[in-house]
């Protein structure tokens, strides 16, 4: 029998980058401020977590400004939204084996 | 995988992560209690007046006198009609303003008690979606009304209400769509039954909110 647990993806293990995606795959654009009020996490935390989805080509960023300030924000990509369905899908699995 | 995060208790998580970032789920039901309350009582002022109105009117009482609020001899048939149309305004905007301040309030509670902003983008997409079918709706009722068209009040009203939940539905709990349909079949319904306007009014805005804020609380804020 297949090790169910070998498609479960390593990267959402993290509960941050797991809200991130979570919020990614339903909403279109998302600022890093409503990231960060959503998720109640640091600057310093919630920025690392995002820089290791970019990474990994599952978040696009986009910068801009609001007047003087940046705005960034951030949408999830084909790929993510491919990884992400495959780890819940797994998940699913998982709970369906234990019954 | 390690043993703290069980994957069902990882989905529910996802899910809860979903809900809270695209929708607004501190809708209270006692919002729709409070709503619906004040449209009846509102509904019932109204009544009051109109058939004191046609009282007057057709029982030689006299008429409305401006200032007195009192019927008298004096006054003429036409200072009673716009008297009349007055006191109806008031009251509308009385009834509107008492069921918005009331339902925010019960809202304003439940999002505090779980500890949700009220502030977020979820809740000004909802307002946004909300309000601007209910201002398109409430500029083409007034323009009915000073062309004289009071038949087109009622379900001007129920209809463009209805419109706007539906639209909100998107944006929040998702059962308030079924309250949408309501209103919008009510409204329909009155746009041949024009003159018993102020019942479907009060059914829509009155008994429906009330039917679908107790559903509401029962489904998602009663303590077991």
């Amino acid at each position: 029998m297949k090790n169910p647990i070998e498609n479960l993806n390593k990267i959402f293990d993290s509960r941050i980058r797991m809200g991130v995606m979570s919020i990614l795959i339903v909403n279109e654009e998302v600022s890093f401020n409503d990231l960060k009020q959503m998720l109640d996490v640091t600057d310093g935390n919630l920025a690392s977590h995002m820089v290791n989805l970019e990474e990994n080509g599952y978040i696009k960023v986009h910068k801009g400004f609001i007047g003087r300030k940046t705005n960034t924000t951030y949408s999830i990509t084909r790929a993510g939204e491919k990884a992400f369905k495959d780890h819940i899908e797994a998940l699913e699995n998982m709970i369906k084996g234990m019954k | 995988m390690d043993s703290q995060h069980p994957p069902l208790e990882t989905l529910q998580d996802i899910k809860r992560m979903m809900e809270r970032s695209s929708r607004f789920i501190s809708l209270s039901g006692w919002s729709g209690v409070s709503a619906g309350v004040c449209a009846l009582l509102g509904a019932w002022a109204a009544q009051n007046r109109i058939s004191g109105y046609l009282q007057a009117i057709h029982g030689g009482r006299g008429y409305y006198e401006y200032g007195t609020g009192r019927f008298g001899r004096t006054g003429q048939l036409g200072d009673s009609v716009a008297i009349l149309y007055n006191d109806l305004l008031v009251i509308a905007g009385i009834t509107f303003l008492a069921a918005l301040i009331s339902s925010f309030l019960f809202t304003l509670a439940r999002s505090r008690r779980n500890g949700i902003s009220m502030w977020d983008r979820t809740v000004q997409r909802l307002a946004w979606n909300t309000i601007l079918p209910m201002v398109v709706g409430g500029l083409v009722i007034l323009r009915a009304m000073e062309w004289g068209y009071y038949e087109l009040v009622a379900p001007g009203c129920l209809i463009f209400y209805g419109l706007a939940l539906v639209n909100a539905s998107k944006y929040t709990l998702g059962e308030i769509r079924y309250l949408g349909y309501g209103q919008l079949v009510l409204g329909i319904i009155n746009l041949w039954t024009g003159g018993l306007g102020l019942y479907f009014w009060a059914a829509g805005f009155g008994i429906l909110h009330i039917v679908y804020g107790v559903f509401m609380w029962w489904k998602y804020e009663r303590q077991p």
